[in-house]
């Protein structure tokens, strides 16, 4: 269960290194110890985060998760619920890749295509089906505000992220009456290894800055929220821009 | 039909099947066919936190158990279902001259989850708590059966496991309760103000008593010297003497009126800072030195009783009562307790600090002879971490929690401040093996 200040007593990740995912398991983990389970693929990341929560006395176990193979992820929930409900689910994996490959290499395309849309629905479908039957828990789904309005320059990416970002809202208002709450979060640029190398954009944060705005939201039970939360204003002021302007902003 | 069911602090709302059984008949056959998720009774809602919800499961709605079926004047008992409240309980024993002997700070609370919850009034350091006067009741049970428990022979560690037990040992359907002779409805009340924290204790140490009822309020927005001024306000039930001659008319006259109920839209956060401290100052203000004034039962025992839902005065984010009690030893951590909050930025304006008298037999019954104190906190960023800490101060001096108001603590933490949790335990998997009775509260704090 969730208390009264949003404390869950365990947290299922999907996509179980992602980093912001990973800040919000530390800052769930710092007082209290719930339960966590990592989904994610047999990596040395993965077994380190293990290692890392095991040793700060956090009770932990780790299932194979793989996003493109959609078929097998009722089976990966089954097992992430094997020992007792979830109170709050992270789907917290997805892909970048090269923005300009994206667009032209068919294979590419077809990858984030998979991951950050297909993979999502796919887990989220799951995830709704068993916190209804819970009557309670949280979906954080990390969208992008990338998906927001989607610019020339990542719009494969953008693209994506604008799929999951509407299909978790509306999930969200579908659970509404069945005690689940699912949260979306737009962070902007969050300097992660996903954007090693890349130039932040303004209004750029850290994935503890995007874990913190994660846990106030889920205390506070809130279905939308932007990372840094005056992205809001600024992305309302970008969704408005005629096509003309918007494509002469400076990338 | 699917309902979201939160305590009366807001927080933490989940979704159950609430069901509202027409006769003891079939609340048994629910408790019979209850899935996985398990059943819980629900009264009227006045828990802080999340013993009367059971996400995924089925609430049982004890309103319709509302019958007064028997008042018997010269044994000063009277027959009740689980369903009625304590506020038309106490309408229909008034006109006899009789009195429930133990009221909560609200009367909106039925008599079963009274006895769940095993509640306390002013009065506790006189007459104890609400288990104390039961003398039977009627309890259903896992397997469906209804059991008739007395507090002592045959079965009295169910009758004790139940009361204060959360409504985790079964459905309490029927109780019959010893009540107190009154001769009017009226209290004579002495209000002192006082200056700070050390005085307040001071005085409730020296003489409480001489008194039937003893509470005090107490402002933790005031700094320094000032820190823990308040208002402590005793009194003893009025006697037809005691009364002027206008009110000897009607003696035993009952008025509670509703002034105002709350709307459900306004923002979270009006309590802050500045409001918290305009209001305290304004409490403190409001109630000068004053001794022997008779008072009507709103005015003295329930004056949030006249605002309807003014819980919801705290917003969507809802708040929090954090309320434990202290061996009388341990009174230095009263003070730490109010200096730390005091300093948190945490606003809470309606505090309360009183002396507990000896507990009684119930494992989980929370009084326990000693001063318990009474916040409510607005939820905020930082709450957490802030009645985490107070948790360590009072579970380290062997002071414990009242589940009543319990909406965020551990597992760990009941079971510190409990001793005789386990025992609690073996009696309730004795009755109830398979965990059929289960709320959001059993499952956070694995009770």
């Amino acid at each position: 269960m969730i208390d009264a200040v949003g404390n869950p007593q365990s947290l299922l990740v999907l996509g179980g290194t992602s980093e912001i995912a990973l800040a919000v398991v530390r800052r769930y983990t710092a007082a209290r110890k719930p339960r966590v389970v990592l989904a994610a693929r047999p990596s040395p990341r993965r077994d380190a985060a293990v290692a890392e929560l095991t040793a700060a006395g956090v009770p932990v176990t780790a299932v194979d998760f793989d996003a493109r193979d959609v078929g097998s992820h009722p089976t990966v929930l089954d097992k992430a619920f094997a020992d007792g409900g979830i109170d709050v689910a992270l789907v917290a994996f997805g892909v970048l890749g090269d923005a300009e490959r994206a667009w032209q290499d068919h294979e590419a395309a077809v990858e984030l295509a998979e991951v950050n849309y297909t993979g999502a629905v796919s887990v989220g479908v799951g995830l709704a089906a068993r916190l209804r039957e819970q009557g309670h828990g949280v979906i954080v789904a990390l969208s992008s505000v990338a998906g927001e309005r989607v610019r020339r320059s990542n719009f494969v990416y953008g693209s994506t992220k604008a799929g999951m970002d509407a299909f978790y809202l509306g999930l969200g208002e579908a659970l509404r009456p069945e005690g689940v709450t699912v949260t979306v979060v737009r962070p902007g640029f969050v300097h992660t290894r996903m954007t090693d190398g890349l130039r932040a954009a303004p209004l750029s944060s850290t994935a503890d800055q995007v874990a913190a705005v994660v846990v106030n939201a889920v205390r506070d039970r809130r279905e939308l929220v932007w990372a840094p939360a005056p992205l809001r204003l600024v992305m309302s002021a970008l969704r408005h821009l005629p096509r003309a302007v918007f494509r002469r902003l400076p990338a | 039909m699917l309902v979201r069911l939160s305590g009366w602090g807001r927080t933490a709302p989940t979704v159950a099947r609430l069901v509202s059984p027409r006769d003891y008949q079939a609340a048994a056959n629910i408790v019979k066919e209850s899935r996985e998720r398990g059943v819980i009774a629900r009264g009227l809602g006045r828990s802080y936190g999340d013993p009367a919800q059971n996400a995924g499961g089925v609430v049982l709605d004890m309103t319709r158990f509302d019958r007064i079926r028997r008042i018997a004047v010269d044994d000063r008992l009277v027959d009740v279902e689980a369903g009625v409240s304590l506020d038309a309980l106490m309408r229909a024993l008034l006109p006899h001259g009789l009195w429930p002997p133990v009221l909560p700070g609200t009367r909106q609370v039925t008599v079963g989850g009274a006895i769940a919850a095993d509640v306390h009034g002013k009065g506790h350091h006189v007459v104890g708590s609400f288990g104390d006067h039961v003398r039977s009741l009627d309890l259903l049970t896992a397997d469906g059966s209804v059991r008739t428990l007395t507090p002592d022979g045959a079965g009295s560690a169910l009758f004790w496991a139940t009361v204060g037990g959360m409504g985790l040992t079964g459905v309490v359907l029927r109780a019959t309760l010893r009540v107190v002779p009154v001769e009017t409805s009226y209290f004579v009340v002495d209000t002192e103000r006082v200056d700070n924290l050390d005085d307040l204790l001071a005085r409730q140490s020296a003489d409480d008593d001489r008194y039937a009822e003893s509470v005090s309020w107490f402002d933790v927005t005031a700094t320094g010297p000032r820190l823990g001024r308040g208002v402590l306000t005793r009194a003893n039930h009025a006697t037809l003497r005691d009364l002027p001659r206008k009110l000897r008319r009607d003696p035993l006259a009952f008025d509670a009126p509703r002034l105002l109920t709350v709307p459900d839209v306004l923002p979270s956060g009006l309590l802050n800072r500045a409001t918290g401290r305009a209001f305290s100052e304004l409490w403190y203000r409001k109630s000068p030195t004053r001794y022997g004034q008779v008072q009507n039962i709103t005015r003295f025992l329930h004056p949030l009783d006249v605002i309807g839902e003014w819980n919801r005065g705290y917003g969507p984010r809802g708040f929090l009562q954090y309320q434990f009690v202290v061996p009388f030893a341990a009174v230095d951590v009263v003070r730490r307790v109010v200096e730390r909050i005091a300093s948190s930025g945490h606003v809470s304006a309606l505090n309360v600090l009183k002396r507990f008298g000896p507990g009684n037999r119930a494992p989980l019954s929370f009084p326990m002879p000693g001063w318990t104190l009474c916040v409510d906190l607005p939820v905020r960023p930082g709450l957490g971490e802030l009645c985490d800490e107070l948790d360590e101060l009072v579970l380290g001096a062997g002071g414990r929690h009242y589940l009543a108001k319990e909406s965020r603590t551990t597992a760990d933490a009941v079971r510190r401040g409990y001793p005789r949790f386990e025992e609690w335990r073996a009696v309730r998997a004795s009755v109830d093996p398979d965990g059929v009775f289960a709320s959001d509260m059993s499952r956070r704090l694995k009770l």
